[in-house]
């Protein structure tokens, strides 16, 4: 049983929440470290092992940190997940493959299109139908990602600077977040966990207007960047908390399968948009950012200059799709959805002309529409591995199909979850200060981690 | 009908009416007797038996039952009438690809056979674009050794572990699949996947050969069960310390397990009060 101490400001002993912990077990809510420990008759200097989080302000949500302290000094870090499992695998196993898009759609919260695309490419793959998907289908997969690429960068820099307490990054950071969400909130009908990628192509075709919105969208959210910017890299606090902070050399981030800005911060090009392209990257015309540091701080710079980048490939792909219309649906009749879905005067989405057939001439269509809907698609046996560059690092699923119409397996390799094994490396012989740094350098979302 | 134990049709092995009478014993009674009758011949009314085997397969290349299945939309016994309880169909994975296999493949496993001083891979299928190599679970730390270090191979990223269960295939219920990158020859893909029997769920760690699996090596014994034997310290991850159970593997069902939480439990989804 371990002695608790009770009363004092500030501090809290929990009795019996930790009935197996050894020692004394202490909640700190802030103040002065060596204070507190003084009115508790502990020696701050002694070897102590700290619980940051699970429910932490700057842990990026539910991720626990197991910290063991000499003084200031971290001795050993650890990382504890697992607080924001929802089975996100498991229920997949129990829809369609078609539905399975709006569970792992959930996943990494801040990157909703880049697993419905790694999935939706997977599931291509197995049935063998990747060189037929529409062009224009893969163009508007490739402007919804590095729509996503940018916001999702300007989370990480904005919480990443509130947790060093610049609340300015913060809400420049989530103002022009919410520009690109509007634009994604236009196209999708929803700003987040979209299930806009399907298998086969993606749910419906651009608005009208939407390329519009987007070219008025762009010149701010650049602006933003640059305020962002000025802000951020020549700001002598932000360079003194996060320059040689967290660093992780090559070798380290090859071991532990490192992936993203944390391993081009080493000077490695490695991005999967170069290396294998998918979607037809290749036909657009943006560089790596790499820098050679290791560091917080080339992290920081890697993420600001891959958003421009990303804006600039959002700039070809909307000329490329003014060019050239056409279909957002693979052609073959048993898995893209027949109804051709369209906003009708009273705003609601609908499709008339498909009415008219299946409820008026046709029978065989409504019973393919009802069976392709309800019960799916089937998908020969077999397995995949698709890997796209997600804006935190490479992003895996594995699908095994048995050939029936639900998903046998779908694994994520979340790139928060592999990267965060990286905490104790970055971490340890730092400064407790640090270790928020180097975190938030990695940027990990536990909905994606946890899945 | 005036025999009761008829009304509960059992599933033959043979499609719908395979030792029936044909269209004998109704109205016309002169039809003729169909015994002997097969394929399109056959007066049946419906029939699912398969049709006869297209081309030859080479027994070593044939493609991998690994379940077969009985019924269709839930029918499997009691009162079917519908005949979809007599559906079979057996789930064939893609089985071991002749050679060439095209592209760097046949070049990378004749490397690693010459690094393994040896041909330790069991199968190695090449399918929907992507090379996978069987092995067993005994050789995996040699061949995954041999991947990353060979100048030659240099596949020096294991991206993903990942677990896939097959309760029916009888003494390889349990599949792990690692997912290798070679970023030093132009991002080349490889899967290496190994089983283990249900009765003996064990598989050497190769986190001695890449550290990055430590963590996937947790998640797939925390979801499976799959126990891989030294790795550094084999704990959950993803579920609670003290869960009981395995959530991925087929066996375990989605939802209806009673959640605790600090000494109150919740019961399953179906066993709350109900509403109607």
């Amino acid at each position: 049983m371990a002695r608790t101490h009770t009363h004092t400001a500030g501090v809290h002993s929990t009795p019996g929440a930790d009935d197996l912990a050894e020692g004394h077990v202490v909640n700190v809510q802030g103040g002065d470290w060596d204070q507190e420990m003084g009115e508790l008759g502990m020696n701050p200097e002694e070897r102590i092992v700290l619980n940051m989080g699970p429910q932490h302000p700057s842990t990026h949500g539910v991720l626990r940190l197991i910290l063991e302290l000499d003084g200031e000094t971290v001795t050993e870090a650890r990382a504890g997940i697992g607080y924001l499992h929802t089975g996100i695998e498991k229920n997949m196993e129990f829809r369609t493959w078609t539905q399975g898009v709006t569970f792992c759609t959930r996943m990494d919260y801040l990157t909703p299109m880049f697993q419905e695309t790694a999935y939706c490419l997977a599931i291509e793959k197995v049935l063998g139908i990747t060189a037929d998907i529409p062009e224009r289908a893969s163009a508007i997969r490739v402007l919804m990602m590095e729509l996503t690429r940018v916001s999702s960068h300007l989370i990480c820099l904005g919480t990443g600077g509130m947790e060093m307490g610049a609340t300015t990054i913060m809400t420049i950071g989530f103002r022009e977040r919410e520009r690109i969400l509007s634009v994604i909130e236009n196209i999708t009908g929803l700003r987040m966990n979209n299930a806009y990628v399907r298998p086969g192509g993606v749910a419906q075709d651009l608005p009208h207007g939407a390329i519009d919105k987007i070219r008025e969208m762009i010149p701010q959210v650049r602006k933003g960047i640059l305020e962002l910017d000025k802000l951020l890299l020549e700001n002598p606090i932000l360079k003194g908390r996060t320059k040689n902070v967290g660093v992780l050399s090559l070798t380290g981030c090859t071991a532990l399968g490192i992936t993203g800005p944390v391993l081009r911060s080493t000077g490695l090009p490695h991005d999967l948009r170069k290396l294998s392209p998918y979607c037809g990257y290749e036909k657009y015309d943006f560089d790596v950012i790499t820098r050679t540091g290791a560091d917080a701080y080339d992290r920081l710079v890697i993420r600001i200059e891959e958003m421009r980048e990303s804006l600039k490939i959002i700039e070809q792909v909307i000329d490329e799709l003014q060019r050239n219309p056409g279909e957002t649906m693979v052609a073959d009749k048993r898995i893209a959805w027949p109804a051709k879905l369209a906003v009708g005067g009273d705003g609601q989405g609908n499709s008339l002309d498909h009415i008219r057939e299946i409820m008026g001439t046709s029978m065989e269509s409504l019973i393919h529409h009802f069976k392709l809907v309800t019960e799916g698609f089937r998908v020969p046996p077999g397995q995949a591995y698709v890997a796209i560059e997600s804006p935190k690092g490479e992003l895996g699923c594995h699908v095994v199909a048995d050939g029936g119409t639900r998903p046998y397996r779908a694994h994520f390799r979340d790139p928060s979850f592999n990267n965060l094994q990286a905490v104790a490396a970055m971490c340890e012989g730092g400064m407790l200060a640090d270790v928020i740094v180097a975190v938030a350098s990695i940027d990990p979302v536990m909905g994606g981690v946890d899945r | 009908m005036t025999d009761d134990s008829k009304d509960i049709a059992v599933p033959t092995p043979e499609g719908v009416h395979p030792q029936g009478p044909g269209l004998a014993g109704t109205a016309n009674k002169g039809f003729p007797s169909t015994q002997g009758l097969t394929g399109g011949n056959r007066p049946v009314e419906y029939s699912n038996v398969e049709g006869e085997p297209a081309a030859e397969v080479d027994p070593e290349n044939a493609p991998v039952v690994r379940e077969e299945r009985r019924g269709m939309f839930g029918v499997r016994e009691g009162q079917d009438t519908s005949g979809y309880g007599g559906l079979k169909r057996s789930i064939a994975f893609p089985g071991a690809t002749p050679r060439p296999y095209g592209g760097w493949y046949d070049e990378v496993v004749d490397r690693l056979a010459e690094a393994t001083g040896g041909d330790l891979l069991e199968r190695v299928v090449v399918h929907a674009d992507e090379l996978t190599l069987h092995v067993r679970r005994e050789d995996l730390p040699v061949v995954m050794r041999a991947l990353r270090d060979r100048p030659d191979l240099r596949f020096e990223m294991c991206m993903s572990v990942s677990g896939v269960h097959f309760p029916q295939q009888e003494g390889a219920e349990l599949h792990v699949a690692y997912h290798l990158l070679s970023i030093t020859h132009g991002g080349r893909r490889l899967r290496v996947e190994v089983t283990a029997p249900d009765s003996d769920p064990h598989i050497p760690s190769v986190v001695a050969t890449y550290p990055a699996a430590d963590w996937h090596e947790r998640e797939t014994w925390d979801m499976f069960g799959v126990i891989f034997d030294g790795h550094p310290s084999l704990t959950r991850i993803l579920m609670p310390d003290d869960w009981a159970g395995h959530p991925q593997r087929k066996d375990y069902p989605l939802g209806g397990i009673p959640v605790e939480y600090k000494g109150g439990t919740v019961p399953p989804p179906d066993q709350r009060r109900s509403y109607n």
